[in-house]
């Protein structure tokens, strides 16, 4: 008999091809927009043509004459509606009053999309209107009218504080205030939103869904429809685009499935894309008021921040993004003193929800240009006064941020280095005054985002199943959801790492909440951390179950064996002794017969901050630079983004092509936030519904992109691994504002960078 | 109900006849009435893309063409494209260069670039990015749809 030495070899940092890509590129992926159940209707929502105003009467009957309609529902129509939203301030269907041009008024089920549209238009609404607040500071003046039961129109205030701001300032050498003024843009997920709700006549409901968050749904849900949540079955089918916007119940998912109750026929509910811009959530537009001193020797010493959020019509989880934006003012530089203070003021204008970066984008943006600001005052290089103020690796910060590890300092020279910034800032900046209107700039910055998750609720854990069978196939069943970025092929890469089995022997199952374990859902860059941390751990107890049953067989311990390529082998050596596959079979068909399924729960090791907002809320935290380089026409403000220098602390690396792909569409994502984005409202009235006039980057408008990982393997990351989805789009807008300024010697604090606003700004600031 | 008419075109190298109302678009006559999926609705206004199809040889946002303006043409689609072996490379290079992520703007991708290396087999990045112009991509940034095409783009052979 020949012997076979299988060498140990790993999958860990390689280039894995997404799992799902294959079929993506032939068309043959079935998104929800492609789904067709027998017997379906389809719906339409009516929304409101006024911005505020009370709502007299609304007469259906037209509509529901017209043939081919089968069910019409306004708010009399559904008594058991119930609010929802962060603050349960919105009914789905409204009553008596409308607030927003987003307001859900009536719903039609027909037999197809036209019909419904065709029974919208026979819909008689009389409104009575009442006076429009669109701004959030006109919202808190005392006579002001009240858009809730909330004093001041105030729908949530967030207060965190360190130190004594007084005193940083007393002894600060340098103090600067600034107002940021950050923008509504949108999520612009290439498949639109959409639902599909069928109910068995047992009462049972299968949700087709494009939630990030199927389990706190499927409570939410329940709740909501005052069922069982055992009654309710997410079915995900695969998601164009999440980026954040899929995480709350928004209004079309209960409308649809009231006029499901109602009809009992599956309905199906699909946004147009005009709707998709009207009605889908927004990034949190708000200023920001930041206050912040330095000492001569560079030294940060305070930050006063005060920010005023629009918190639209309701509330959704844009108006809680303070929670992330008070962590880099409190713990992306070390600062001994911070107080910050914020407010969401209910406006007749769209309610924001959460949109990668989630609110870190607005407060990065403030924070980076004022350490410009302050290296100025001081004389000092901005590289080495950032370096100066950086965290390090194992320090606690004064908000209870654990930095067990930290690769912010190597992110910061490697970029710079690579960038030769340095050089090119004090050559653009030599050239400010130079004849001719093409500047060039080249600007830095830097973030601190959690990357090991955030324990927000109760548990902030994800369970896997795994199933191995007779012939070594593997199930992974997992609670974390595919929404493009790639974790089905990172999961599936993990347990093979730990089977020694090949990529094609696993299949991953994510996406029905009858199948898979618990998880509390995509957001917060948690799933590769969590997820990740949770099948292996599944896997390690399978791993453990089939080598003390391959050492009886081969009377050798457990751990002088391994398994590499589908077998089993002597760790030292790597002979293979015996296929896996037979040693599952031996175990299943045997006296003792037992199947190789194991689970495992994993719940990160951070805290639940407290009231004060202090506490280690994640796992681990992920590091980024940032280096821009733009040119920039002061005839025509027209800025165009040449490279990208970035470097990320992201642990480790664990598929180089999946997170290379996030990297690089994260900082396209930010340059569309700087440069091109911008959903504009006159009135509460979106001006700009459309791919034409809201203006995403395109395919010949990308930088070059110079892409470091730094590897500080972090203690308790997957393979040492770190969350990296929203990092990437952080610091974009903050670098380009500080290029900007080094192009052409003027700060421009209020985004978009759009050609008409940079003229004008560079207009102004001449005079 | 609208008017209909009757049409006949080649859909992917097979005749097809049908009866579509004249208020149709391309779009949904593929996706509603013949089911086939793969061509995408991403804004219903010849904005995004992922609508392309391939009529007598030239990209077309499908949601911008009436379904009745393809009588007597040649239609092709991703379906078509997918069972193209001269496109498997194409194919093949957006899985290993990682340009697919989420995937809803693939197959509109997949179909405009193939038109692309129809016009330009050796197409380079800069004629790559300007035929990729009018399809957007949420997820990826586009580097790595442009380095699959431009991948595809070299290993081409010159024809003389």
């Amino acid at each position: 008999m020949t012997v076979t030495t299988i060498p140990k070899q790993s999958l860990i940092g390689q280039r894995i091809t997404k799992r799902d890509a294959p079929e993506k590129t032939i068309g043959q992926t079935r998104y929800i927009q492609d789904m067709t159940l027998p017997g379906q209707l389809h719906a339409k929502i009516l929304r409101s043509s006024r911005l505020h105003a009370k709502i007299i009467s609304i007469d259906t009957a037209k509509a529901a004459a017209l043939p081919g309609v089968h069910c019409v529902i306004t708010a009399a129509d559904v008594p058991e509606q119930r609010p929802i939203g962060v603050k349960k301030d919105q009914l789905p269907l409204k009553t008596d009053r409308v607030r927003s041009y987003r307001d859900e008024i009536a719903a039609v089920a027909a037999d197809s999309p036209e019909i419904a549209a065709a029974a919208l238009r026979l819909i008689e609404v009389v409104y009575e209107d009442l006076p429009p607040l669109t701004d959030p500071k006109l919202s808190k003046l005392p006579d002001a009218p009240r858009l809730h039961d909330a004093p001041d129109n105030v729908a949530l205030t967030f207060a965190y504080k360190h130190g004594d701001v007084a005193e940083g300032e007393a002894e600060s050498d340098f103090v600067i205030e600034d107002e940021f003024s950050l923008h509504f843009v949108t999520h612009c997920c290439m498949g639109v939103s959409g639902v599909i709700a069928e109910f068995e006549p047992s009462g049972n409901l299968t949700l087709y869904s494009n939630t990030q968050v199927p389990f706190l749904h499927k409570r939410d849900f329940a709740e909501l429809l005052n069922i069982d949540p055992g009654r309710i079955r997410i079915i995900q089918p695969p998601i164009g685009g999440g980026f954040g916007s899929k995480l709350d119940i928004y209004p079309f998912e209960p409308i649809c499935i009231y006029l499901a109750r109602r009809t009992g026929r599956p309905v199906k509910l699909v946004f147009s894309r005009e709707e998709e811009f009207i009605a889908s959530p927004t990034r949190q537009p708000l200023t920001v008021t930041l206050r912040s001193g330095v000492k001569k020797d560079g030294a940060l010493t305070f930050r006063t921040v005060r920010t005023l959020l629009d918190n639209g019509a309701y509330t959704s989880w844009g108006a809680t993004t303070p929670f992330v934006m008070m962590q880099t003012f409190s713990s992306l530089y070390r600062v001994a003193h911070c107080d910050y203070y914020t407010e969401a003021v209910y406006t007749n204008n769209p309610y924001s929800g959460s949109f990668r970066g989630y609110g870190n984008l607005q407060a990065t943006f403030a924070v980076e240009q004022h350490m410009d600001r302050l290296a100025e005052l001081l004389g000092m290089d901005g590289l080495e006064f950032r370096l100066k103020n950086a965290q390090d690796r194992g320090e606690v910060t004064l908000q209870g941020l654990h930095f067990k590890s930290c690769g912010l300092k190597e992110c910061l020279s490697v970029a710079a280095e690579r960038s030769d910034y340095r050089q090119k800032r004090e050559r653009h900046q030599a050239q400010q005054a130079a004849p001719g209107t093409i500047k060039r700039g080249v600007g830095m910055a830097s973030m601190l985002h959690v990357g090991g998750g955030a324990k927000i609720y109760p548990s902030d854990g994800c369970g896997s199943i795994l199933k191995l069978d007779d012939f070594a196939h593997v199930t992974l069943m997992t609670g974390a959801s595919e929404i493009g970025q790639g974790s089905e092929t990172v999961l599936a890469q993990l347990v093979c790492e730990e089977l020694g089995i090949p990529l094609d022997a696993v299949t991953v199952i994510n996406n029905d909440t009858d199948i898979t374990p618990w998880d509390v859902g995509v957001h917060a860059s948690r799933t590769t951390f969590v997820a990740g941390n949770s099948a292996i751990g599944a896997a390690r107890k399978a791993r453990d179950k089939i080598l003390a049953a391959a050492a009886k067989v081969t009377n050798l311990h457990a751990d002088q064996l391994d398994l590499r390529a589908g077998y089993i082998v002597r760790a030292e050596d790597g002979e293979a002794l015996m296929p896996l596959a037979k040693m599952l079979r031996s175990l299943h068909f045997s006296d003792m017969a037992e199947l190789v399924i194991t689970s495992h729960y994993y719940e990160p090791p951070s805290k639940h901050q407290d009231k004060d907002y202090k506490g280690d809320v994640s796992a681990a935290y992920a590091w980024a630079t940032h280096v821009v380089e733009i040119e920039l026409d002061t005839a025509t403000g027209i800025v165009r983004l040449d490279k990208v220098t970035a470097a990320h602390d992201v642990g480790r690396v664990i598929n180089q092509l999946g997170i290379e792909g996030q990297i690089e569409g994260g900082i396209v994502m930010g340059q569309g936030y700087a440069i091109t984005e911008h959903l504009m409202f006159e009135d509460g009235l979106c001006l700009n519904p459309n791919f034409r006039d809201y203006k995403l980057v395109t395919a010949p408008e990308i930088p070059e992109m110079d892409i470091t990982f730094i590897e500080t393997m972090d203690g308790e990351g997957p393979q040492g691994a770190k969350g990296v989805g929203e990092a990437p789009a952080i610091c974009m807008a903050a670098a380009v504002a500080n290029a900007i300024e080094n192009a052409t010697g003027v700060r421009l604090t209020s985004l978009p960078f759009t050609p008409e606003r940079v003229y004008r700004a560079l207009t102004e600031a001449r005079r | 109900m609208s008017l209909l008419r009757e049409i006949r075109f080649t859909l992917n190298g097979v005749e097809r006849r049908l009866s579509v109302p004249i208020t149709m678009t391309a779009l949904a006559m593929l996706r509603d009435v013949l089911n086939m999926t793969g061509t995408k609705y991403g804004c219903g206004e010849g904005e995004c893309g992922a609508c392309t199809i391939l009529v007598d040889g030239q990209t077309v946002n499908s949601c911008i063409m009436f379904a009745v303006d393809c009588d007597g043409r040649e239609v092709k689609t991703i379906e078509g494209v997918a069972a193209d072996e001269q496109w498997r490379p194409l194919r093949e290079a957006l899985v290993e260069h990682g340009g697919v992520q989420c995937g809803f703007c693939t197959p509109g991708m997949v179909v405009q670039a193939s038109h692309v290396l129809s016009k330009n087999p050796h197409a380079d990045h800069h004629a790559i990015k300007r035929g990729l112009e009018g399809n957007l991509c949420r997820c990826t940034g586009y580097k790595k749809i442009i380095d699959a095409v431009a991948a595809v783009a070299g290993e081409q052979e010159v024809v003389p």
